[in-house]
This record gives C-alpha cells, structure tokens and sequence, in this order.
C-alpha cells in the first residue's frame, strides 16, 4: 500500500454514512450543498431587484410572507462544512491558498474550466433538483428512484467524457 | 420515536443547529478523505485514485443499511423521512449536465465547498460558476418550466419500480459496490501515479 496523508476511504466513507444517517433521525432530510448556493442567488435577487424577483415563477417560490430563503437547513449545514473543512485542514497542515492544476496545463486553463464545470453544476442541480450529495447520495441512501438515476447519468457521462478532458487531468 | 424533529421530540428551533452540527461532520470526512483536491476527485474517471467511488458508495451503502435496520427496530418512521420525487426527463438530462460540469471542474458544490475552506482558489471559482449557473436557471425558468415539471412520478422508489422489497434492493447495491471497490483497486494498480 502506497503511503496517504488521507483517511483510509472506506472508513470515510462509512463515518460519511453515519452523518446522513444522523441528518436522517434528527431532521427526516439528507445532505445537500447546491440548495444553500440557490438560496444565496434568491436572498441576492430579491434584494437588488424585490420587483423582478416578485414577478418570477422562480424567486416567488422562495419569499414572501414568513419566508426568508437564508434561514434554511441546508445554508447552516454549509456553513457547517466550511467550518469542518477548515478544522481538518489545519490539523493536517493543509491550509494554504493555491490554484491546483494538473503541471500540465496552466493555471488559468485550470480556473477557466472550474467556471464552466461550475456554471454547468449551477445549472444542471437546479433542473435535476439536487446535485451529487442532494440527490444522488441522499436519494440512493432512501432508496429514490431519482437517487439512482442522478447517480448514473452524472458519473456516466463524467467518464464517457473523459477521453476528451484527459488533457486536463492526466 | 425517530425522525426526532419532525415528529417534535426535539424542538423545531435545533433544527438549524442541528444542521451545522451536520454540516461540521460532512465537512470534516469530506476534508479528511482528499475530496478537497480535485485531481485526486478527477482521478476515479482516469483509474489512478478512486477515492471518489469508495466514499461515495460506502456512504450510500451505510446510510441506506443504517435506515433499513432503524426501521426494523421502530427506531424511525420511514413515511417522515424525505424521499426527493422523480420527474424523469429533467433528473436524465440534469444529471448529464452535471456530468459534464464534474469532468470539467473537478469538483461537486458539495466538496467545493470542503476546498474552499482550506484555501483552493479553484473550488472558489467553481462556487462563482454555480451562483451563475443557478441564476441562469432562475432567470430562464420561465422557458424550461414545463419540461422542469414533466415525467412527474411522485416520490417512488427504486425497490417499487423494480417490485422488490427495500432490503433486496439494498443487497443489490451492496453487491454492485463490492464488485466496484474490487474494480477501483484494479485501476489503481493499472495507472499508479503520485498522491496529489
């Protein structure tokens, strides 16, 4: 076995399990991230344009009377992960600001395709309702139909793809 | 006697608490399992690390056990536990939209923001193009609400769609993700390269 400054993964993955399990028997709801992101974009809309955000199909779901869209469960639980994220980076030494690349390709190409990869995650959890912890590992995790077919089409086209990006990557 | 909130055992006000107590956990294994680096996240499309397969299988396998068992000890009403409904064309289609962002970026919203925190300036790029994609969706729902809304099929199960009992279907998954750890740690070996 090759040495690893990370956690063996299969024990990861089973302490994983057990906080989406606590989130479970505590809150009834799963894990998710893109849903704290939407709340942000809806708490921005509605205050720099209350008008069009009224007007929407899309914002008006989210405010009015009693609702305010970052008061949500899972903008605390973001919240949550960046203070994780932080505590087990500074105790592994890992905090440092950097743009990591593949050596191959320069920074900026790594930053340019991050925007992109970003833009279409963005897009693509709204229209699918959840990305890859929303939907796919909750939804599989209480057996959702919608679980398993996030699951699929997300990694199967990731590596059907993965020819054309390899330049990126390897 | 479970989910606590939802059945107010617990008050509604640790709600939000309770999600950050969460979030911390995630945060942390997340960090702690390397999916704060996006080439070591891109690896399970090349073979040369596939972390990404591991945690996210063994998690999904142990959560989904941990509810089946707690069901059976009447620890948790399965019938308040969320189920997130399927609306078939818009799952398919978002889905590979995803794809493409996650052979792109590196990263999933959810990791990138385990990134963020320990200083990536590539995951906060990632976070800019979300908000963005997220208000471009806001913006064009108009046009894509009826597809957004098509192929409704309520909150149905896998087990249900196939006509097998949970506990079947969880042994399915259980199966497939052996066969996938065996085949992770194939790829490894085949396409051994540095630790990032």
């Amino acid at each position: 076995m090759m040495k690893t400054k990370y956690m063996n993964p299969y024990l990861a993955g089973v302490l994983l399990g057990l906080v989406l399990l606590m989130a479970f028997f505590f809150s009834g709801r799963g894990l998710g991230a893109s849903g704290a992101v939407k709340s942000t974009v809806v708490s921005l809309v509605s205050t720099i344009a209350p008008e069009h955000a009224a007007n929407s199909p899309f914002y008006s779901k989210y405010i009015g009377e009693g609702k305010s869209p970052m008061k949500s469960w899972l903008v605390f639980e973001i919240l949550g992960v960046l203070v994780g994220g932080f505590l087990s980076g500074a105790l592994a030494g890992r905090l440092k600001l950097k743009i990591e690349h593949f050596p191959g390709i320069s920074a900026n190409r790594r930053l340019i395709f991050a925007m992109i990869g970003g833009i279409l995650f963005g897009f693509g959890s709204q229209l699918g309702r959840g990305c890859a912890s929303g939907s796919a590992l909750t939804g599989m995790a209480v057996l959702s139909l919608s679980g398993f077919i996030s699951m699929a089409t997300m990694f199967g086209t990731a590596f059907a793809l993965a020819y054309f990006f390899r330049k990126n990557w390897i | 006697m479970g989910p606590l909130i939802p059945q107010e055992i617990i008050g509604q006000d640790w709600n939000l608490f309770i999600a950050f107590v969460v979030g911390i956990g995630f945060g942390f294994i997340l960090e702690q399992a390397g999916f704060s680096s996006s080439r070591k996240l891109a690896g399970v499309f090349y073979g040369y690390d596939t972390v990404v397969l591991k945690v996210f299988f063994g998690a999904a396998v142990t959560a989904m056990l941990g509810l089946l068992f707690f069901s059976l000890f009447g620890w948790i009403d399965l019938n308040l536990v969320y189920v997130n409904p399927t609306f078939l064309g818009s799952a398919i289609v978002g889905g590979i939209i995803m794809g493409i962002g996650f052979i792109s970026g590196g990263f999933c919203p959810g990791v990138s923001f385990s990134a963020i925190a320990i200083g990536k300036i590539d995951a906060m790029v990632f976070l800019g193009g979300i908000f963005i994609g997220i208000f471009m969706f806001a913006e064009a729902y108009p046009l894509l609400e009826s597809f957004y809304m098509s192929g409704n099929l309520g909150a149905l199960k896998l087990s249900d769609v196939l006509g097998i009992s949970g506990g079947a279907l969880a042994f399915l998954v259980i199966i497939a993700a052996l066969v996938m750890f065996w085949l992770g740690d194939l790829a490894e070996k085949k396409f051994p390269r540095e630790e990032y």
